[in-house]
């Protein structure tokens, strides 16, 4: 009863047709046009065919719909309930896979449950913003100046940062470092602070290319100088930059692109799709699809800021910056200026979990716009 | 209240606190977008940079990695006789190849496979080994040069014969076999440092050759590789082919031998461990160049097994050697000629001069004998050549010394690696006192005297003889050559004016011939038995018996020494060298019998029937002869001679 009444005053004059009428509709569209945009490259990826990705992608695009729509319409209050469970399940994933994980690519990063591929790191990233951002909901600006009350949330992100590590990813566990970085810059973390802890930064780079397998040194190594093994390690980097500068201006053609049709350009449908799109619509369809997901993360920030909530600010903050650092990453990759490491383009590559994760993702994205008037946390504030 | 109130003001403080958590977020998160616009902007601009500023670079690089040129490999060229016989070619080769890889149980396959098409021990043994040495994805040959009938039952019983396709491919065919195996060569599969030095060699089906013809004009041979300009994908299957430019065949060469009378000498020859070279002493075209016993050349482009290595390595009689150009021989009294002009020339005799030969010659304590032991009185230079003694030229040789003997030969062609188109020419010996001292010995008068008659070091090869004998009788530096034409370009060798005369006095070869001729013609010559009147034409020639160990005196003393009871091994060369006709030479031959005992009686008549084969064979005699007759049923203008023996007049010399 106490619940409900509570419910029903976070989240005031609010039934599921209003808040539909709520979402950003603009910002669906947009997701809509990126899937729309995964649907034509995985087309031409399968050499002007439905099968074997574009037609599977899109019916989890469509599964993906419906779960972002549930979710949107999710209070935050119940969203924030899930923050420990779905923390939990990532890590305990995450120890799973670390033990009788599929192998591939040596890496350890994939888990069949019921048929389905899981990459638990996708969960965990979702897991991981959703926990911090009810963390650090409850802590006051002015609790935030003390330091000490940082070390929890700080071995929050760190579990499952050596979790991943140990995987061996290394792309993926900066990315979950930052993101929870970003949170914790966020949530208002002292300047000094931070100043204090990113000096011996330097040092601990040193420290942890030394700790580095070989394939991912031999990445690195092969980065800096990818003429000096053309046809081994060097070779995706080389194809990509081949195929993105034979696009020009205005591109070959969609299905004309010759070193993706050819498949002179290496994983086409997951990792280098951009490659494969730019090379076949040129800058002019390279640069419209980098302002599509500029739009997207913009969107993403600006329901943060609006939002009148911490929890809602920091969600929806954490998942932009997850989906950004996505985006930065794989065109960094095949446009050769990072090295090459297994991170997709949302929406764009094949690949189900991801698809489905990122449509969680912009579902709790959502939710925040929809509910951004919610005070909810206030109360917990004033009854103390 | 004030319970009140402090909630009140803990909620102001909340409220503050709220919203300075705000700001800051709002600010941060800012700062965040800034830095989200900056980083995307760098990828949009460096995207630009390299789908625009760099285009044309990575366009560049796009048509390489698309277009892929591989190179047509060039059929060889073939090699013809002097009459246009072919002598190597090349061959369809339709062979059956079997896959280890793709087939389940391998000699399963191989019992199924021989029940359509016969395998024979050779065959069985040979896959055997394929499928003991090679990878298993290395197809294994199982046999080839297969008939249409039989490529069609094995098209029809694929189903039963998994793994085994059907291969197309050339092969170098020789079809004359040993019989010209020395001079041709053989080709074989390139090996790694080949092709590191040409990649060309690299493409399938090309062959290197090894040895003979084949090596040393191995570069006309081979021809201009072709392209075709292909797209390919990732993996290098080809999509279009874009543009093709057709390889080059190798050049055809036409040689200067005739193969006819090459089988024939052959089957003169036998059995006999010999060398026979027939020169055409006008312009050193080599009509013939027989080693025997011979191998199979073909048998070098699969693979020689090791069982017929072993036989060829044993056999005393060395039949991968060419005898004719890499067997060196001691002269014997066939150099006694060359002995005589260096003589002449230094002016230590003069034609007149006599000499006695008591049947020994005694000098420093030593005796040299001659071969006849009664001796043959008082000779002159004429009659010296013409018996053969060995004394007279004991003398000669030491009057003359051994840097003017060497000097002549030179210029003879003795002891000189001839430019002929072959591989392991030897140069042979003709020893000078300094080569002796190079080797840290002392040259002896004695080893001047025994050289003298073509024995001690002095070794030839029967090419040598026969460049020698050439020389002699025409009186032109003419080197031997195996190549008339190349794609019907008739070399300029063929011209006898081609060659520049010899600079030794003319009357001095003249005098030299015609002691030669005595050898022959006049009663009592060393080589009668070398006679011949064919058409009028006659031969002079001049025998050689080399002794390859030396005769013990107490043996030689004992009056029971023959020769021919020693082991085959030790018993003394025959040779004969000759030219003919007589009065306008036109061939030069030299024959040599290994370990044949007695020149006179071995190598004169071998050496007579080749030089009547050869002038029979002869283009302007054959016109002569069908005019002579009368009736030529047979209006074939080619100099492609009719392969039966034409009746000769009775006039001829040889139906004796």
């Amino acid at each position: 009863m106490v619940f409900e009444k509570r419910l029903l005053r976070a989240e005031p004059n609010l039934k599921i047709l209003g808040k539909l009428w709520r979402i950003n509709w603009l910002y669906v569209a947009l997701i809509c046009l990126l899937a729309g945009v995964g649907y034509l490259a995985l087309y031409s990826a399968a050499g002007g065919a439905d099968y074997p990705y574009a037609r599977p992608q899109m019916m989890r695009f469509a599964m993906g719909f419906v779960i972002m729509i549930s979710v949107a319409v999710t209070p935050l209050r119940f969203l924030a309930k899930l923050a420990w469970p779905l923390y939990g399940l990532g890590i305990a994933l995450l120890l799973a896979v670390l033990h009788m994980g599929h192998v591939g690519k040596g890496a350890e990063r994939w888990i069949i449950i019921g048929g389905i591929a899981l990459q638990p790191s996708e969960l965990m990233k979702i897991g991981l913003v959703l926990l911090l951002a009810t963390w650090f909901h409850k802590i006051s600006w002015k609790q935030m100046g003390n330091p000490l009350r940082l070390l929890i949330p700080a071995f929050l992100v760190l579990l499952p940062v050596v979790l991943v590590l140990k995987e061996p990813n290394l792309g993926t566990a900066v990315i979950i470092a930052c993101i929870g970085a970003s949170i914790f810059f966020a949530a208002g973390m002292r300047i000094w602070l931070i100043a204090l802890l990113v000096s011996p930064l330097p040092f601990a780079f040193e420290f942890i290319y030394s700790h580095l397998h070989d394939y991912q040194k031999a990445r690195i190594t092969t980065f800096l100088h990818p003429e000096s093994d053309p046809l081994g390690a060097g070779y995706n980097i080389i194809q990509s930059k081949i195929a993105l500068g034979s696009g020009g201006m205005w591109g070959q053609g969609f299905l004309h692109g010759t070193q993706g049709q050819l498949n002179f350009l290496p994983e086409k449908q997951t990792d280098f799709i951009f490659t494969m799109l730019s090379e076949e619509w040129g800058f002019v369809g390279g640069a419209c699809i980098i302002g599509l997901l500029f739009l997207l993360i913009l969107g993403g920030m600006i329901f943060a800021i609006r939002s009148k909530n911490q929890f809602g600010r920091l969600l929806a903050l954490g998942l932009t910056m997850n989906f950004f650092f996505y985006c930065a990453v794989n065109l960094s990759m095949v446009m050769g200026a990072i090295p090459v490491g297994g991170v997709p383009l949302p929406m764009v590559s094949y690949g189900g979990s991801a698809m489905l994760t990122v449509m969680f993702g912009f579902g709790l994205l959502l939710s925040v716009q929809v509910h951004k008037d919610s005070t909810f946390g206030m109360e917990k504030a004033k009854e103390e | 209240m004030k319970k009140k109130k402090r909630s009140f003001s803990a909620n102001k403080q909340v409220q503050q606190d709220a919203s300075s958590s705000r700001r800051v977020f709002s600010r941060r998160a800012l700062l965040l977008i800034a830095t989200q616009t900056g980083i995307l902007s760098l990828l949009a601009s460096r995207l630009y940079k390299l789908q625009i500023t760099e285009g044309d670079k990575y366009i560049k690089m796009a048509k390489n990695n698309l277009i892929s040129k591989r190179l047509l490999a060039p059929p060889r060229g073939s090699i013809h006789d002097r009459y246009g016989d072919v002598v190597a070619n090349n061959k369809i080769n339709w062979r059956a190849l079997l896959i280890p890889e793709e087939t389940s149980d391998l000699s399963d396959v191989i019992e199924r496979f021989s029940q359509l098409i016969a395998l024979d021990e050779h065959d069985y043994a040979r896959i055997q080994w394929s499928v003991d040495h090679q990878r298993r994805f290395i197809p294994i040959m199982l046999k080839d040069f297969l008939s249409w009938d039989e490529m069609a039952m094995i098209e029809v019983n694929s189903p039963t014969l998994p793994g085994v396709i059907i291969d197309t491919g050339t092969k170098r065919v020789y079809p004359t076999g040993p019989l010209l195996a020395h001079v041709v060569g053989y080709v074989a599969p390139p090996n790694e440092k080949d092709v590191a030095a040409n990649p060309i060699l690299a493409l399938p089906g090309i062959r290197v050759g090894r040895a003979g013809i084949e090596k040393t004009q191995d570069d006309v041979l081979r021809g201009t590789a072709g392209d075709v300009e292909v797209e390919v994908d990732s993996v290098g299957r080809i999509i279009t082919t874009l543009g093709r430019k057709e390889s080059v065949q190798g050049q055809d060469i036409q040689l200067t031998i005739d193969s006819q009378l090459q089988d024939e000498i052959r089957s003169l020859i036998g059995e006999e461990s010999a060398s026979a070279v027939v020169l055409n002493c006008q312009n050193g075209e080599v009509m013939a160049m027989v080693s025997n016993p011979s191998f199979d050349p073909s048998l070098f482009d699969s693979g020689v097994s090791h069982a017929q290595w072993k036989a060829w390595m044993n056999d005393e009689r060395n039949p991968l050697m060419d005898k004719a150009v890499a067997g060196l021989y001691p002269p014997g009294s066939t150099f006694k000629p060359a002995v005589a002009l260096a003589a002449l020339e230094v002016k230590t005799i003069t034609p007149n001069d006599r000499i006695n030969c008591p049947g020994y010659y005694d000098y420093g304590g030593t005796r040299f004998h001659c071969w006849n032991k009664y001796g043959h009185g008082s000779l002159n230079l004429h009659e010296a050549i013409k018996f053969s003694c060995d004394v007279y030229f004991y003398e000669v040789a030491r009057r003359t010394g051994m840097d003017a003997i060497h000097k002549t030969c030179q210029k003879l062609g003795l002891g000189v690696a001839l430019p002929i188109e072959l591989t392991h020419v030897k140069a042979g010996l003709i020893p000078t006192p300094e080569w002796r001292q190079k080797h840290g010995h002392h040259w002896n008068i004695g080893d001047t005297i025994v050289s003298g008659i073509g024995q001690g070091f002095v070794h030839v090869s029967p090419l040598q003889l026969a460049t020698y004998t050439a020389r002699m009788a025409t009186g032109k530096i003419v080197d031997p050559h195996l190549v008339r034409a190349r794609d019907s370009q008739i070399t300029p060798q063929a011209n006898p004016n081609f060659w520049q005369p010899i600079d030794i006095n003319p009357d001095f070869l003249k005098m030299v011939r015609s002691g030669m001729y005595a050898v022959v013609n006049e009663p009592r010559g060393s080589g009668a038995k070398a006679k011949i009147n064919y058409n009028g034409m006659l031969l002079a020639g001049k025998t050689g018996t080399a002794q390859v160990k030396r005769v013990s005196r107490a043996l030689r003393e004992s009056g029971h020494f023959n020769s021919a009871n020693l082991p085959w091994k030790y018993r003394p060369h025959a040779l004969f060298i000759c030219f003919a006709p007589y009065d306008n030479p036109q061939y030069a031959i030299s024959v040599i019998v290994e370990h044949g005992n007695a020149a006179a009686s071995v190598a004169a008549p071998l050496a007579r029937d080749i030089m009547l084969k050869t002038l029979r064979r002869d283009p302007a005699n054959k016109e002569k002869r069908v005019g002579e007759q009368g009736k030529s049923d047979n209006q074939d203008q080619s100099d492609k001679s009719e392969p039966q023996e034409p009746k000769e007049p009775q006039s001829s010399p040889d139906t004796q």
